[in-house]
């Protein structure tokens, strides 16, 4: 039964883990479009990068991948 | 703001080395999007990328990202960058958009809400897990210290997540308790109290039985189902509240000559107020100066334009077609005929019985029934042990915890988000909380004409009957209208056009240009000296003296034919009532095979229509988008107007159809059925659980393993129920 003095704190401490995961998905707002993030893996287009300059040249969005 | 201050930039590299406050504040409001779209037709991953890729091409744009959830756009862009200007490049792609007010959705107070909602379900589930691992020790056997020790670590995490999680049960508890009332919230808040204190007084007498994991799970099911309703709410709120901010209530008034915005209400009988073309008359008045058709058909249902000049008497709700009017007001804010018709609409809301929904009148009965029980086993193993108060409440506890509505508090939510869900994919909006229960009970659908099964745009009928050259130069003479009549015959011609010049516009009566080097007009028949057939038509003057006719019929909505066809497959009785004259209301209902029709209905009439249909026992389904349909729409037992309606009649109305496909209809019926029946069969499950589990708990046979069971498995239950829909 000794294990159980490390499984114990190991497992709340997973959980505890988990629940910090949750707060800062949470506070990223990543639920805001479940219906479109799920969509959007599935295009080619970038989404993560600074976008281009707003006055600076336009890149075609075809060439940019 | 310009942003003229972003070029400069790099012609100091000191500058561009170190943004200056001028940049900086620059950028600031750049996060906050400032132009939003409704996106009723995106529904896939290639929409998404179209409608991003199209918005990012316009000049001016910063960026722009879809929402699916929500059907919705929000751009980033310059100041000088309007919704009307992102319209066509989204039309031009394929997507119909509506512009909506940032301002008026308020959107970050219910995502406030709704993410404080997931939080607490967030942190509830952990706990859940974490307790239940723990608890399953105990139930396979863990003895003295150990369980102990177990039930000392479950009431550690339990205990912060009730007090965290049962918040808003224990608000609304406590809230109807102060008007002595029973809520569903106060045997929940009970039950949660109840079982903590509890399991914590058995953990430290060294009991057997804790019920940290039933209180935890009761929290979580329970939130489970608040956030599931919250969320319906929120989007069908925030979607209805968008469609509201269409319209500005505002007026150009005449000061000594010069223009000045007013509000609607600061103008008074007698003020000089400008009407643009394509502008709504803000008040009723008399024409003093310029010559136009005005569109009456919002108001009346009428579907031809009629000429207004000096003179003529203009209602408020008219739209100005073609020349700019200058009106003497006669009637404004309250006494406009606008206002009247508003009147009418409280009249039929307050005739209107509030509807009771399944829930509420489920809760009604559910609440007292539940504390009786708990205090009778509570009075009665009292009096069986001879005053044994652990023993006693520990049974009363454990009858709160298992006949808790765990399964009746997710039965109507899990219900109501699967088939406002599936709705809303068929681009119809939920914006009432019953509106999908009423809609069950629907046995007659009732239509407007014009602009409900009709687009109130008109369509050309005879382009093939003219000689191509004809009508070259009548689509190049149109090119240079706004009439109605003139952009539907420059849409339904895809040909070459002939070159005409010098186009100018007549308003009132039509326009004109010179072609081959002579003059050329289309509008009127008495202007263009034509005879005038009995149709909506517009004329066509040619140099050698002949006319031509182009007639032109109201177009079918899309889906309309199959609506109705499918609404009366389904047994139901359909009705026409417009108030347009009976020649075009006969040849649509003729069209679509409805037998029961009546033209020429005023506003008042139309909802006596619908008030006598009711009166006879029937549930009505009232379709409509006017200003003449508003109190019929409101009186009806269930209403549903096109998002292209005025904003009074999608006001009064509980579902929006949010595209311009009306082939849905039947379908929602259907699904709406459905959903009302899975709530009863969930309803049904719930008892089902109950009648089993209370019996063992009454006896005091129940064990938190017995509770823990009877909760997962009625609330799994009825989630699946709920996803059976199709």
């Amino acid at each position: 039964m000794d294990i159980l003095s490390i499984l114990i704190p190991v497992s709340l401490f997973l959980g505890a883990v988990g629940l910090v995961a949750f707060v800062w998905t949470m506070k990223a707002r990543q639920y805001d479009d479940p219906q479109g993030d799920a969509s959007r893996i599935l295009t080619n287009e970038w989404d993560d990068h600074p976008k281009p300059p707003l006055d600076g040249p336009r890149v075609p969005p075809e060439t940019r991948r | 703001m310009t942003d003229a201050t972003h070029i400069p930039m790099a012609a100091c590299p000191a500058c561009a080395a170190a943004p200056s406050a001028e940049r900086l504040a620059a950028l600031a409001p750049a996060r906050e999007a400032r132009l939003v779209l409704s996106l009723p037709g995106a529904h896939c991953a290639a929409c998404m990328v179209t409608v991003e890729t199209a918005l990012q091409t316009v000049p001016g744009v910063r960026s722009a990202r879809v929402n699916l959830t929500m059907r919705r756009v929000s751009v980033d862009a310059r100041a000088d960058v309007a919704a009307d200007d992102l319209i066509p490049v989204l039309a031009g792609v394929g997507y119909e958009a509506h512009e909506l007010d940032p301002g008026l959705l308020s959107a970050t107070e219910t995502d406030r809400q709704g993410r404080e909602l997931l939080m607490r379900l967030g942190v509830a589930g952990f706990s859940m897990m974490n307790i239940m691992l723990l608890s399953v020790a105990v139930w396979s056997g863990a003895e003295d210290a150990t369980r102990d020790l177990f039930h000392w670590i479950s009431a550690a995490i339990a205990l912060p997540t009730v007090v965290f999680a049962g918040q808003p049960f224990f608000k609304s508890a406590w809230a109807s308790l102060r008007v002595f009332r029973l809520g569903m919230d106060v045997p929940i808040s009970l039950a949660l109290i109840l079982a903590s204190s509890i399991s914590l007084y058995e953990t430290w007498a060294g009991g057997h039985h804790a019920y940290f994991d039933a209180a935890v799970m009761l929290s979580f099911f329970l939130l489970a189902g608040r956030y599931l309703d919250h969320r319906t709410r929120a989007i069908a709120r925030s979607a209805a509240q968008e469609l509201a901010a269409l319209e500005v209530p505002r007026a150009t008034l005449l000061v000594d000559g010069s223009e000045v915005v007013r509000a609607i209400s600061e103008i008074a009988v007698g003020d000089l107020v400008r009407v643009r073309p394509g502008g709504r008359m803000p008040v009723d008045g008399v024409v003093t100066d310029g010559t136009s058709e005005v569109d009456r058909s919002l108001l009346t249902g009428e579907s031809l334009p009629v000429y207004a000049g000096p003179g003529s008497v203009v209602a408020a709700g008219e739209v100005n077609l073609t020349g700019p009017l200058t009106l003497r007001v006669t009637a404004a804010g309250r006494d406009s005929s606008l206002h009247r018709i508003a009147d009418l609409v409280a009249i039929a809301e307050s005739a209107k019985t509030r509807y009771t929904s399944l829930a509420e009148r489920a809760a009604s009965w559910y609440s007292p029934l539940v504390h009786i029980l708990s205090f009778s086993a509570f009075g009665y193993w009292m009096y069986a042990t001879g005053g044994d108060l652990r023993f006693a409440i520990n049974i009363s506890a454990a009858v709160l915890i298992i006949t808790c509505p765990c399964a009746l508090g997710l039965a109507v939510p899990a219900v109501v988000t699967a088939a406002s869900g599936r709705l809303f994919r068929k681009g119809l909006l939920i914006k009432h909380g019953t509106a999908l229960e009423r809609l069950a009970e629907v046995d007659t659908v009732v239509f407007d004409k014009t602009g409900t099964l009709t687009l109130g745009a008109p369509g050309p009928t005879n382009l093939a009957d003219h000689p191509e050259a004809v009508v070259q130069v009548a689509v190049a003479l149109a090119a240079g209208s706004s009439h109605p009549l003139a952009t539907a015959l420059v849409k339904a011609w895809t040909g070459d056009v002939a070159s005409v010049t010098d186009l100018h516009e007549v308003p009132g009566y039509g326009i004109e240009g010179q072609w081959q080097g002579a003059r050329v007009r289309l509008g009127r028949a008495a202007w263009c000296g034509a005879d005038e057939v009995d149709v909506t038509a517009t004329y066509l003057a040619l140099p050698d003296g002949t006319t031509h006719a182009f007639t032109f019929a109201d177009t079918l909505r899309p889906g309309a034919k199959a609506a109705v066809a499918g609404l009366m497959a389904q047994g139901l009785a359909v009705k026409l009532i417009s108030g347009d004259a009976a020649g075009p209301v006969a040849a649509l209902a003729d069209r679509l095979g409805i037998a029961d029709w009546v033209a020429g209905a005023l506003p008042a009439e139309k909802a006596a229509a619908v008030a006598l249909l009711t009166s006879r026992g029937k549930r009505v389904l009232m379709v409509g988008d006017g200003l003449n349909d508003t109190a019929a729409l409101a009186g009806a037992h269930v209403s549903i107007s096109p998002a292209s309606a005025l904003d009074a009649a999608r006001v009064a109305s509980d579902i929006v159809l949010l595209g311009q496909d009306m082939s849905a209809l039947p379908d929602a019926l259907r699904i709406s059925r459905q959903a009302a029946r899975r709530m009863v069969e969930n309803f049904g499950i719930s008892a089902a659980y109950n009648v089993v589990a209370v019996p063992l708990a009454l006896m005091g046979l129940a064990t938190p393993l017995a509770a823990a069971l009877a909760m997962s498995l009625s609330s799994i239950t009825v989630s699946l129920n709920a996803l059976r829909l199709r």
